[in-house]
């Protein structure tokens, strides 16, 4: 009971660090219609996130990666069932967001995309469904889902340990642990033996070293090609999170230029 | 007679060029791959190859107007002497980022197989990097800059739904925005780049 009320006062705190953010009008969290605005992103806190970013860029040094280079040498079969079984159990939060974002029909694909795998795939460490044919798997989140609604994405903030966000996506992370992933609710309040908060800390910690374990390169390419790493992570995030909330499987020039204008005013 | 000859000749000369190099936007890019896979695949040291790459990116990339689009509306405040600085880093920075990015790949094959034409100006390409036993499938759209038909140009490379020209752009924005806007400091960061 006290954590769920501090998850809502720390979910308080930041929507009304948000409002402050945007009083000056251009970043309001609030349903925004217009897509010029829904798209600029301010970095209002970038002094504590810069800091934030080395530090965990010094937790990743020091901890993560190395744990992701050793994951990197177990057997391919049980890296294989390891990704496959923690994407299983990100359904559990795709479906009720397929929902609320008004797809039914990809609901009850993923429903038995989650059916399918968590049986015959052996608790999702085969992904049946892939084999059996069902379209290609897009993950969905509150943060999404928020999107999908009109909300705008507020200030970008870094979260420790946790990496790029921004306002409405750590709000909508925050849903998670206040009901609306039933991994969670079942691990955690599942008031059974089989299940408990290790197993939840350990799903989640396997999933991210699973997509350290897939982007060792692609981070020491982007960072030793940056000029600004911490502004290419965020520029690559928030790219990333646009194409996702508008289900873009290819970058569609609106939202990868935000101003077309900019390349028409450039001829040779 | 022996002008009219040589007159025709020329004619016929230009016009063979001129076939020869006026490519669709799509075949453009496979050729323009095909060429940087076939360096990738060569056995030869990872420096040899960035060379190699570096030719096929001057010849193929847009860098003047990559750069210009990279620096956003500032550069129409610099003179003209700070934005001769400006592509001269600009291009060595970016010929030595791409390469070396490109670099890490070894025998990729990549194929087109779509364009969309975006106005007279642009057409987006789209292509696939094949997937490999280590890597997932990768899709790479390609903006194409069409104005002379003749000799199309890149202006920028969308890997997975991300741009490489709006990320620099936005780095190149942050490093003005935390430094008052001074364009030398931006000088400094690219030749420190390069010199690394």
């Amino acid at each position: 009971m006290f954590r769920k009320l501090v998850f809502i006062l720390l979910s308080l705190i930041i929507l009304s660090l948000n409002a402050n953010a945007g009083s000056d009008g251009e970043l309001v969290l609030k349903k925004n219609l217009n897509q010029k605005n829904v798209d600029k992103t301010k970095d209002c806190f970038e002094k504590i996130n810069r800091a934030t970013f080395a530090f965990n860029q010094g937790l990743d040094k020091a901890i993560i990666k190395p744990i992701a280079k050793g994951y990197r040498n177990l057997p391919d079969p049980i890296q294989k069932g390891t990704s496959n079984a923690v994407k299983n159990l990100t359904n559990l939060i795709t479906i009720p967001n397929n929902i609320l974002q008004g797809d039914i029909k990809l609901a009850f694909i993923n429903t038995g995309r989650l059916v399918v795998n968590s049986t015959v795939g052996l608790l999702g460490t085969i992904d049946v469904a892939n084999k059996m044919g069902f379209p290609k798997y897009e993950r969905e989140d509150y943060g999404q889902t928020l999107g999908a609604w009109g909300f705008g994405p507020g200030c970008y903030i870094v979260l420790p340990v946790l990496g790029p966000s921004t306002i409405r996506d750590t709000a909508g992370s925050f849903a998670n642990v206040l009901g609306g992933d039933p991994w969670y609710n079942a691990s955690i309040h599942g008031n059974n033996q089989y299940l408990n908060e290790s197993l939840f800390i350990t799903s989640k910690a396997l999933s991210g070293i699973n997509f350290r374990s897939d982007n060792i390169e692609s981070f020491d390419n982007l960072e030793k090609n940056s000029l600004d790493f911490y502004a290419s992570v965020r520029s690559l995030y928030l790219q990333d999170r646009e194409n996702k909330i508008k289900n873009n499987k290819r970058g569609n020039i609106d939202i990868l230029y935000k101003d077309e204008q900019d390349w028409e005013e450039i001829n040779n | 007679m022996k002008m009219k000859k040589i007159f025709l000749f020329l004619l016929f000369y230009n016009l063979n060029i001129s076939y020869v190099y006026s490519v669709t936007p799509d075949v453009f890019i496979q050729s323009t791959v095909n060429g940087a896979s076939e360096i990738l695949s060569k056995n030869i040291s990872k420096e040899d190859k960035i060379t190699q790459l570096k030719v096929i990116a001057k010849d193929t990339v847009d860098i003047k107007a990559v750069g210009y689009y990279s620096l956003g509306s500032i550069r129409k405040n610099l003179d003209n002497n700070q934005l001769i600085k400006y592509l001269n880093l600009f291009e060595e920075y970016f010929l030595k980022s791409f390469s070396s990015r490109l670099s890490e790949y070894t025998n990729p094959k990549i194929e087109v197989y779509g364009k969309k034409v975006l106005n007279e100006n642009y057409t987006m390409v789209n292509s696939m990097l094949i997937a490999t036993s280590d890597r997932p499938e990768v899709k790479i759209d390609w903006r194409v800059y069409t104005k002379n038909p003749n000799n199309p140009l890149i202006r920028d490379l969308i890997i997975e739904g991300l741009s490489l020209a709006r990320t620099q752009k936005e780095e190149f924005a942050s490093i003005l925005n935390s430094n008052d806007n001074d364009i030398n400091v931006l000088f400094k960061t690219l030749e420190k780049f390069s010199k690394n």
